[in-house]
């Protein structure tokens, strides 16, 4: 018998090409492509650092002509215009979303870094699935429950974040076209590339000019998005830290306000789990999208009893993680989205240390361009280290233990955040008892970073207010009841 | 005999820590009594309680809340001349417009003890997910409450308000109407002989200006209702109710007598989603 | 990962577990559970990973060793067998490079006709016996049919175990028809088939993987191949998990055979991507990993021809056994 070379995986790499990246990039305004006024920024890989193409981005002036053009657009053609007509509109985008999935998954790999496993698996078929379910609610607002004659809000400004550009784009745009609102998009500065990418479809399904506006651009665009006075509904996902910020300023204003913010969740493991499923969740609760997820579970909290055993295999499994190239088809963790982020991460791996949690990784050649953080555990964590309270938005995993089913809840509670859980055992009862007892929106049991159309997602406490997604998802783009 | 009326926190009702009262008078300018003038120090306390009071009342059956509401319907309705005459006394009504009042109030909290086991069934969901997951949404409370109660509707406003809140499980610290907040006391004198648990609805009286930024600005409350704050106030709260990104409630246009809707219901709930996987 | 940390404990309470029926029991009900929809998930993410050119060429070539290519049809006669012989032992005619099978597989009446035939080689013959594929004979019978087929000249005996007596919790039972069978081997290496279709639960197919390595079985096996629903990706999961905590917690390493449905080379690469990932990249050896399979080895021969001609061959290019 030969020495068997164990597996070697090819370098499975998506085509760059297939992308279709352009040399520049501009902002879209009232049905057309133009370059912004502001400035010129190069948006980069980040799994390379080298710059993909030049983005014009909006300025003020930029923010004035797309809320003025979504403003008439809604006023002559897309609040009146039957739930039906509206529906067929949404269909359009979500077909050719999954028409064009090949080039967008790539582009977003090469925007962001996330593994094309992800984008091609995850980000872009849940994109086009969200189109396809709120295109659907159109036509049958009146049955939503939110009334005989739910009515729109006005125009709505969105600002999305880094870590899923065109998923987030598709969150925010769906239900409010759905509802009859018209929108000012601003994707995040590092990610501009699928949202503008989705608005030429929209464009070449015949959305009417003004409806959907995309205006790429940095804090300060958001800013003046947010202070707008055209504007009559906000929905903002990012940063607690921004979150607040804008509630700030959108008090004493007329303007509706929806927040999908921060997260430190707490993935609790009992001694009688699935425990290979619980390990695999462990790691896709973590290490999915580099962990740059508001809903990671970025706490694990193992029953002291299972403690060492649950540690030792997951560490064995994350071992076979294989890091690296984002659009290679075998990578499991790609890049960090930026190296402001990457700082980020350092910053408060460095915290963990000093303030004396073990820190793990397993071996993992990084590669030496581009922005990179090894998959990375710390056992000894201790509740009062910052990096079991602080959302380190990265491949981080703080475990901690506790004994009692009580003793869980509490720790999983105690964080000033409350966006989503998991519970990992066997038992039907305890399963409704933890997630009654759980403060978090989202609650996975014997899952994790699950996602679906269909079903309601948001936070309790400083998580934000409000929910996307599903029947519940319409509301926040509905008048009051 | 004159009354005496106190603050109600935590099911006791205690004077303001501060010791101080202020004048309430009639809608004719009569006095009708000192109320206590709650502090920064009461609103603490009142918030404190209901913190600790939560837990408890948030995992009551549906059932049970209801039955507990209803009963606080219950008796109020026996003791309509008393509310009827602070009511007349407070809003400078006659005597059978405020029974009427009452009477609507009664049939307020009715209503909403009526909604404490449906609300679930109107608000969450069996989610349809393409995938081999059962998931379902739920609406659950949003935890401690501060309600700004509105200033001219001193009882049938008051229980409009309040009642919405504890119907879902929230635990509320309510500052009743500046000038008329004698109705308010002797409502939570009822609720607390009505079986709700102590510390479930706190009702502070003194001067809304004051008593609201403390409790806007608390990390400790979850959400805010704004009715009775003064428009002008309303923006600062709300700044203030940034700090912990707390749910923040806007009045419009009430109308005490109209059928209120399930606003109030609704704002002061948080979806909870919740997945399980479908195997054998 | 030490010993101690295995879900399957240390040896000493491997060794408890095995004291009497109830011990066995507490200590099979006692395993953590399996999660379907959660096994299923990981081992699609398995199935997404893509190897090398010349990985997949040696990837093919050890799919080839690893075959048992089997007959077990109720017409099969002497000349059937030893067509199959000669296909095992030299399955490409026009290319003396492919290399020959681990064993073939036949009920044990023809057992002697596929030694005669095999002479010479290092091809293996497996025979099923304790009455293939139902199990349902006395134990006295089916160990009579085990000596008869090692008396023949079988090197390798696949078992079924009884999936009623598993089913009705009488989990003693099996263990000892195993341990009997296992006795009536001598030297011939036991693989264990657990039927897993007929087990319904991943819970079942990690306690029957786990009480077939404590009882002895040199290999688990999923299927008989005769009943609807045979290997699967999640239940190859949970055996090449239960092989590999085994390895874990005693040093000594078992192997797993994979029979019934596994037709394409696809799949029999992915097998071995989930083989090398969940178990370990020692478990990519004949000896500790094999196919049960028929057709098989024809779509291997295909696809080892469009790696060396780089186009797409037919099906007459290979030869039909």
């Amino acid at each position: 018998m030969p020495a068997a070379p164990p597996f070697e995986y090819a370098p499975a790499p998506e085509a760059r090409e297939t992308a279709r990246l352009r040399a520049s990039y501009g902002i879209f305004v009232n049905g057309g492509f133009r370059a912004g006024t502001g400035e010129t920024v190069a948006t980069t890989d980040p799994s390379t650092a080298t710059a993909l193409a030049d983005v014009h981005e909006a300025g003020p002036g930029d923010v004035d002509a797309a809320v003025a053009a979504a403003r008439s657009a809604y006023d002559a053609v897309w609040r009146d215009l039957p739930g039906r007509e509206r529906a067929k509109y949404l269909f359009r985008i979500a077909r050719a979303i999954q028409e064009r999935g090949r080039e967008l998954a790539v582009l977003e790999s090469l925007d962001n870094g996330k593994p094309i496993r992800e984008s091609r698996d995850v980000d872009i078929p849940l994109a086009a699935a969200h189109f396809f379910y709120y295109a659907g609610w159109a036509d049958k607002l009146e049955h939503a429950g939110y009334g005989s004659s739910p009515q729109p809000l006005g125009v709505a400004g969105q600002i999305i974040p880094w870590n899923f550009p065109l998923l987030m784009a598709a969150w925010k745009l769906a239900p409010a076209l759905a509802t009859g609102n018209t929108v000012v998009l601003k994707p995040a500065e590092t990610t501009p590339l699928t949202a503008l990418t989705l608005a030429e479809i929209i464009a070449e399904c015949d959305l009417p000019p003004g409806v959907v506006n995309v205006l790429a651009g940095g804090p300060a665009i958001g800013q003046a998005l947010v202070e707008h006075e055209g504007v009559d509904k906000l929905a903002f996902t990012g940063s607690t830290e921004v979150g607040k910020l804008i509630q700030r300023t959108v008090a004493g204003t007329p303007k509706r306000l929806s927040l999908e913010l921060g997260g430190k969740a707490a993935n609790i493991v009992f001694d009688d789990a699935p425990l290979d499923q619980a390990v695999e969740g462990i790691v896709n609760g973590i290490f999915f999208n580099q962990g740059h997820v508001c809903c990671a579970g970025s706490r694990l909290l193992v029953q002291e009893s299972v403690a060492e055993e649950v540690t030792a295999r997951l560490q064995e499994r994350m071992r076979s993680l294989r890091l690296g190239d984002p659009l290679d088809k075998n990578t499991d963790i790609g890049a960090i989205n930026s190296g402001e982020q990457l700082a980020r991460i350092r910053e408060l791996a460095a915290a963990g240390e000093a303030e004396g949690a073990q820190r793990w990784s397993p071996p993992c050649v990084l590669p030496e361009r581009g922005f990179w953080f090894p998959p990375t555990i710390f056992t000894g964590v201790s509740a009062t280290h910052r990096i079991a309270r602080e959302e380190i938005f990265g491949p981080v995993l703080s475990v901690l233990t506790f004994r009692t089913p009580q003793e869980a809840v509490d720790k999983a509670n105690n964080t000033p955040y409350g966006l989503s859980a998991g519970i990992w055992t066997e038992k039907g009862s305890r399963i409704l008892w933890m997630a009654s007892r759980l403060r978090a929106g989202v609650i996975w049991a014997n899952t994790f970073n699950r996602f679906d159309p269909a079903s309601p997602f948001g936070g309790y406490k400083e998580s934000g207010h409000g929910r996307e997604g599903g029947r519940h998802g319409l509301e926040a783009y509905l008048a009051s009841r | 005999m004159r009354k005496t009326y106190k603050l109600a926190i935590g099911g006791a009702f205690p004077r303001s820590e501060s010791g101080r009262v202020y004048p309430v008078e009639d809608a004719g300018g009569t006095l009708l009594a000192q109320a206590a003038q709650g502090s920064r120090k009461d609103a603490r306390d009142a918030v404190v309680a209901a913190r600790k009071a939560f837990p408890g009342w948030a995992a009551a059956t549906p059932y049970n809340r209801g039955q507990v509401i209803y009963r606080a319907a219950e008796m109020l309705d026996g003791r309509r001349e008393q509310f009827a005459a602070e009511v007349m006394a407070a809003e400078g009504l006659a005597r059978d417009a405020a029974l009427a009042v009452v009477g609507e109030a009664v049939d307020r909290i009715v209503w909403y003890a009526g909604w404490a086991d449906k609300f679930a069934q109107v608000a969450g969901s069996a989610n349809p997910i393409a995938g081999p997951y059962f998931n379902f949404s739920l609406p659950e409370p949003t935890g401690v409450v501060a309600i700004l109660a509105p200033q001219d509707s001193s009882l049938l406003g008051f229980v409009s308000v309040l009642a919405p809140v504890l119907c879902t499980g929230n635990s509320a610290v309510i500052v009743a109407s500046e000038r008329r907040p004698l109705p308010a006391i002797s409502l939570a004198e009822v609720l607390a002989t009505s079986d709700l648990p102590g510390g479930v609805a706190n009702v502070l009286t003194g001067f809304t200006a004051e008593l609201a930024p403390w409790l806007a600005s608390h990390r400790d409350v979850n959400a805010l209702d704004l009715t009775g704050a003064a428009p002008a106030d309303r923006a600062g709260l709300q700044r203030a109710a940034a700090d912990n990104v707390k749910r923040v409630y806007v009045p419009r246009d009430e109308d005490w007598a109209a059928e209120p809707g399930l606003a109030r219901l609704a704002a002061f709930v948080e979806t909870k989603t919740v997945w399980h996987p479908i195997g054998v | 990962m030490s010993a101690t940390l295995s879900p399957l404990g240390d040896v000493a309470a491997i060794h408890d577990a095995t004291r009497d029926e109830a011990s066995l029991r507490r200590f099979l009900h006692g395993l953590p559970g399996v999660d379907q929809v959660g096994a299923e998930a990981r081992a699609a993410g398995l199935a997404t990973r893509s190897i090398k050119t010349t990985s997949k060429a040696w990837a093919i070539d050890m799919a080839i060793r690893m075959v048992d290519l089997t007959t077990l049809e109720g017409a099969d006669t002497h000349g059937k067998v030893r067509s199959l012989c000669a296909k095992a032992m030299r399955p490409d005619p026009s290319d003396p490079a492919v290399p020959a099978v681990a064993a073939v597989c036949v009920y044990p009446d023809l057992v002697a006709v596929a030694v005669e035939a095999l002479q010479g080689s290092q091809v293996h013959v497996a025979s099923v016996a304790t009455a293939f594929p139902s199990g349902r004979a006395s134990l006295a019978t089916k160990l009579v049919d085990v000596r008869e087929a090692v008396a023949a000249g079988a090197d390798e005996i696949d078992m079924v175990i009884d999936r009623g007596a598993f089913l009705s919790g009488r989990y003693g039972q099996v263990f000892e028809e195993i341990v009997a069978v296992r006795a009536a081997c001598g030297g011939a290496h036991l693989k264990v088939i657990l039927e897993t279709g007929e087990l319904a639960t991943l819970d079942n197919v990690r306690r029957a993987s786990v009480l077939a390595l404590l009882a002895g079985a040199d290999f688990i096996k999923t299927s008989t191949g005769k009943v609807a629903i045979a290997s699967t990706p999640p239940v190859a999961l949970v055996m090449l998990q239960a092989v590999r905590e085994y390895a874990d917690t005693t040093g000594d390493v078992r192997g797993v055979k994979l029979a019934g449905g596994i037709r394409a080379s696809k799949d029999a690469i992915r097998y071995l991507v989930m083989a090398s990932e969940v178990a370990g990249p020692r478990w990519l050896a004949a000896d500790r990993f094999r196919f049960g399979a028929s057709s098989l080895l024809n779509d291997l021969l295909l696809q080892r021809h469009k790696l060396a001609r780089g186009s797409y061959d037919g099906a007459d290019y290979v030869t039909v056994d």
